[in-house]
């Protein structure tokens, strides 16, 4: 069988289907797909925590030290208002029962007793002691309690017929902004895993010294453009299965969060998000390759990529803020930069329904995606093995070669 | 006997498997190689030899085009780009290099699938050249689980599986012990009877002798001396015919000639670089 020279895209198909097979069916890529749970578990038990800490520090009570008459009228208005008005009212708690015509150091009683304020004096002039931050969390709660124990605020109140609605405009913007965010937090983190392991594999790869082996036989720009797309190949399964798993999570507990439905609806949604996922990738995995070209050790990547990653992290800010500004000249600005594009378009996805900027974005995003490819992939050439500029006449570009056909 | 091939050698030139004028090349203002020329003949064994550091592996790499040069020209099997015959040429370096998770036949196809061969065929034929060279028994078994013999053996199949027109092997027989160095001679005997053009570098004088039609020599002692001499006289290397005094002569394989009349330094035993 005779063999036949291949062409750039089909060398980087083989580069790409050998980078792509070795990296699914290796031990890390196993470890790469259960990373996002460990932050999900992390963060359930952070949570778990903080409620255990809200908790304790909701059953911070508001010590009494009163009659007998006005301690009890005091809790029951404090019932009553938990009830009806706001159930976040403090707890109250009877520390001291005064008898007629005795007083109390209040600050001796707050020092003595576990409670976090002390209220004392009468219902009608109540006396709050108190830390200043806990006088200026209490000072409204007790006046309200204690006027509602004195009866100075209605004590009967109106039944209200509930009509509920699934959701009102309001609600829907500011719901959509948190699906916006959200999505844009997770475009930026899988970017940047991604764009990370296609970088260390690189590494990896010119200290096996087979790298010598494909510059003789592939072009360069085959070995990058076939590394960029196996990782794309890579992660579009790693997505599939965290996708995936986290739908049948939902849907096993069956508690579907109360995610707004996006703009452009949720099958554009996700198609558009798969896109700008790639875009953003592939600009951010060119410029990490060619960094990768430049460092010899792992060392080396770490202080290169470390800026780089400071500066994806200020343009994703910057993409979140110009989300948070929709139709403002710096909801355009983040648009047209081609770093923070695909963040901000994946936002007004969320936020608007009108698809065509979505489909002007993308033309644009992809012609700075070649652009970056190009620069990156001759960068690595020039880099990697040191390769000179002279010696061989360069094969003409695209466009001059359509244009000779036209004209030939 | 010689002035027939002479005359044979004059009358019908063989086409030039390499041809290279003048190539430079340059790292970080140090001039690697400067003004190399080279002519190797289809068919031929041809040896590069020299002391290290004279810049073979760098003019090796320019011919197959893992580096341009800064100047100069290349023509390898009728293409100025070396990639563009890439299905054709077979490279084995200095470094070997493999996918230490690979298995061995697997880690063969790929090299022929870099050369386009297809994957398929080049998992069939991994598969026979291991078993074909007593490495059958490894051929499910990853790289990393290899000796380093057993490694370099697999890879140059994978630089074989192709059946390129021509290989090139860099320093093929270091780190190679006694038996498998005359393994690999008979390789590239082998090679060569096929009508494969095989070009080597080394440094071990023995094997150029044993082995090649031909040899291109580098005379450079010190590195110092030739970048002193660079600005002045261009270093370059020239086709010396196996004809040193003290050197055995084996007859030369049929349909393989030395090549005639191509340089101005061709004085038999010549021990200097050539100067233009």
């Amino acid at each position: 069988m005779k063999t036949g020279r291949l062409s750039t895209i089909a060398a980087a198909l083989v580069m790409a289907r050998r980078d792509f097979t070795a990296i699914l069916f290796s031990r890390s890529f196993v470890f790469f797909l259960l990373a996002p749970f460990f932050p999900v578990v992390v963060a359930m038990v952070a949570g778990g925590i903080g409620q255990k800490v809200q908790q304790s520090t909701a059953r911070a009570e508001l010590g009494v030290v009163m009659s007998a008459a006005d301690g009890a009228a005091l809790s029951a208005a404090r019932d009553q208002l938990a009830r009806e008005v706001d159930p976040g009212l403090p707890e109250i708690r009877l520390v001291r029962r005064l008898a007629p015509g005795e007083t109390a150091d209040a600050a001796a009683e707050l020092r003595r007793s576990s409670a976090a304020a002390i209220v004392s004096g009468s219902l009608a002039h109540p006396v709050l002691t108190g830390t200043e931050d806990r006088i200026a969390a209490w000072q409204g709660p007790v006046a309200l309690i204690a006027g509602t124990a004195l009866q100075k605020v209605p004590t009967a109140w109106p039944e209200v017929t509930p009509s509920p609605t699934v959701t009102s405009n309001a609600d829907r913007r500011e719901s959509r902004a948190g699906t916006a965010q959200g999505a844009q937090t997770l475009l930026f983190l899988l970017t940047m895993v991604l764009a990370g392991m296609v970088l260390s594999n690189l590494v990896e790869e010119k200290g096996n010294k087979i790298i010598e082996v494909l510059a003789a036989a592939i072009p360069m720009d085959a070995v990058f453009l076939g590394k960029l797309f196996a990782m794309l190949g890579v992660s579009m399964v790693a997505i599939a299965v965290w996708t995936g798993v986290a739908g049948l999570a939902l849907a096993g507990g069956q508690h579907l969060p109360d995610v707004a439905a996006p703009g452009v609806g949720w099958p554009a949604f996700v198609a558009l998000g798969v896109v700008y996922f790639a875009m953003a990738y592939l600009l951010l995995g060119s410029v990490f390759l060619a960094i990768g070209s430049m460092a010899a050790t792992v060392r080396d990547v770490q202080s290169l990529s470390f800026p780089v990653t400071m500066l994806q992290l200020v343009v994703f800010l910057f993409a979140t803020y110009a989300a948070a500004q929709p139709g403002q000249p710096i909801e355009l600005a983040a648009a047209v930069i081609p770093f923070s594009s695909p963040f901000t378009m994946l936002a007004r996805a969320a936020n608007d329904g009108a698809l065509w900027p979505h489909f002007a974005a993308i033309a644009w995003q992809a012609l700075w995606v070649a652009v970056s490819v190009r620069i990156g992939a001759r960068l690595f050439r020039t880099r990697v093995m040191k390769s000179g500029t002279g010696g061989a006449p360069r094969r003409p570009g695209l466009l001059r070669r359509l244009v000779r056909n036209t004209q030939g | 006997m010689k002035m027939d091939l002479g005359k044979a050698a004059m009358t019908t030139p063989r086409p030039l498997a390499i041809e290279a004028r003048g190539l430079v090349k340059r790292f970080d203002g140090f001039t690697a190689v400067d003004g190399v020329d080279l002519s190797v003949p289809e068919g031929a064994i041809y040896g590069v030899l020299g002391p290290n550091g004279a810049g073979k592996t760098t003019s090796l790499r320019m011919l197959l085009g893992i580096i341009d040069p800064d100047a100069g020209f290349r023509r390898v099997l009728g293409a100025e780009r070396p990639h563009d015959m890439a299905h054709a040429i077979g490279y084995l370096p200095e470094e070997r290099g493999l996918y230490p998770t690979m298995k061995a036949f697997e880690a063969i196809a790929f090299l022929g699938a870099l050369r386009g061969l297809p994957l398929a065929e080049g998992r069939r034929r991994g598969r026979r050249l291991l078993e074909d060279n007593g490495l059958g028994y490894a051929a499910d078994r990853q790289i990393r689980q290899l000796s380093k013999g057993m490694a370099q053996q697999v890879q140059l199949l994978g630089t074989l599986v192709h059946e390129p027109r021509l290989v090139v092997f860099d320093e093929p027989f270091s780190g190679l012990d006694a038996l498998n160095q005359g393994r690999l001679e008979r390789v590239i005997r082998g090679l060569a009877a096929k009508g494969t053009t095989v070009i080597f570098s080394t440094h071990v004088i023995a094997h150029a002798e044993r082995l090649c039609d031909e040899v291109a020599r580098c005379h450079s002692p010190v590195r110092s001396t030739w970048r002193a001499t660079a600005s002045r006289r261009r270093s370059g290397w020239r086709p010396a015919p196996r004809t040193a005094p003290g050197a055995r002569r084996s007859p030369p394989r049929p349909g393989t000639r030395a090549r005639s009349g191509t340089s101005p330094c061709r004085t038999a035993g010549s021990s200097r670089c050539c100067a233009r």
